[in-house]
């Protein structure tokens, strides 16, 4: 007998990748629902509402509600795309530094410190210019290129008064003189999709920030080190961020667990909303047999 | 296709075909982000401002 599953979708507003995801849902004839993360509510005596589901896909625009919206479902028993554990990986920097780290997957130099003035001191032993990121946050914003000591002291003396504890987090990262680009690659289970250049002459090259994308043929080496990114953090549905190094060759720059497809799915003509749809299937799946 | 006035410049807003329920618009007067409460009859109010942990 064929199993009846059933799907959630938690999002936070519709953009088109959910228009996608939700119309291929809909072209394969799933059961499924819409999980407005502003609109539920977990009532940990009562999780047989949510156990309903064979498997939920995360689509939410905020970190913490989805984190921990995953982290509930995950207690209760229901399998997400992605983990709690690889959400938790990937949506914070360091986290995902340190486990490319331990599993030696090659990234830009960083350092990490818990005050200005630790902070400044890593700064001045990695030399200018350095890159400050949050740990936790995303589309380019406040990433600050530093280009010497002047600006180090300006910026981290912003970051600790104006910033949330959060800000208190110094990343420090090499700045890298990447080639006007970078890579993003779409990884799906044990496998690299499609991948493209973001081109931006400035050096923050998110398409969020006006970066323009081009098709980037999957390299033996590119396809490498993406499934090797991917099983550092957990494996699942993920877009792995590659920087061309002058020096390194290949480095992950990030990882992001509910990536934004609307450059991609069209430049590469992969129908991606549907391979989310497929693999989110084959986790119910898993669950639902056993 | 329906309309519905910007609640921030009341200009005349139009939701296209295949408009959702949760998708943003934005309003071609003012340029301000529109969230869509209801498509029939037509609804939106101003978008949630951009949070710091959003992304992706």
């Amino acid at each position: 007998m064929q199993l009846r599953l059933k799907i959630g979708v938690l999002f936070s507003r519709v953009r088109v990748e959910e228009k996608w995801i939700f119309g291929a849902m809909e072209k394969r004839g799933i059961d499924y629902e819409r999980l407005d993360d502003r609109a539920i509510h977990f009532d940990l005596d009562k999780p047989q509402s949510w156990q309903q589901y064979d498997a939920v896909l995360e689509r939410s625009i905020s970190y913490n509600s989805g984190l921990y919206a995953l982290r509930l479902l995950n207690s209760f028993g229901v399998p997400t795309v992605n983990t709690a554990a690889v959400a938790e990986v990937c949506g914070d920097k360091l986290m995902t530094s340190a486990a490319l780290a331990r599993a030696g997957v090659p990234q830009p130099h960083n350092a990490t410190a818990f005050t200005p003035e630790a902070a400044l001191e890593a700064i001045e032993a990695f030399g200018y210019p350095v890159v400050l990121k949050p740990v936790v946050g995303s589309w380019g914003r406040l990433l600050a290129k530093v280009n010497d000591r002047d600006a180090a002291e300006a910026v981290l003396e912003h970051k600790s008064t104006l910033g949330s504890v959060q800000h208190s987090v110094f990343y420090i990262q090499e700045y890298i003189d990447k080639p006007g680009r970078d890579i993003r690659a779409i990884v799906i289970g044990d496998r690299v999709l499609t991948a493209m250049y973001r081109n931006s002459e400035h050096w923050i090259t998110n398409t969020a920030r006006g970066g323009s994308g081009e098709l980037c043929p999957i390299t033996p080496e590119i396809e490498d080190i993406c499934l090797r990114a991917s099983k550092a953090v957990g494996g699942g549905l993920l877009g792995v961020d590659l920087v061309e190094h002058p020096e390194k060759g290949l480095v992950v720059n990030e990882i992001n667990h509910t990536m934004e497809f609307h450059t991609m799915q069209p430049l590469s003509g992969i129908d991606i909303a549907g391979e989310i749809v497929e693999y989110t299937m084959s986790v119910a799946r898993m669950k639902a047999e056993g | 296709m329906s309309t519905v006035a910007c609640p921030e410049c009341e200009a005349e807003v139009t939701l296209d075909a295949g408009t959702e329920v949760g998708e943003i618009i934005v309003c071609s007067d003012c340029g301000v982000d529109l969230e869509v409460t209801s498509v029939d009859p037509a609804a939106v109010q101003l978008a949630p401002m951009e949070q710091e942990d959003w992304g992706e």
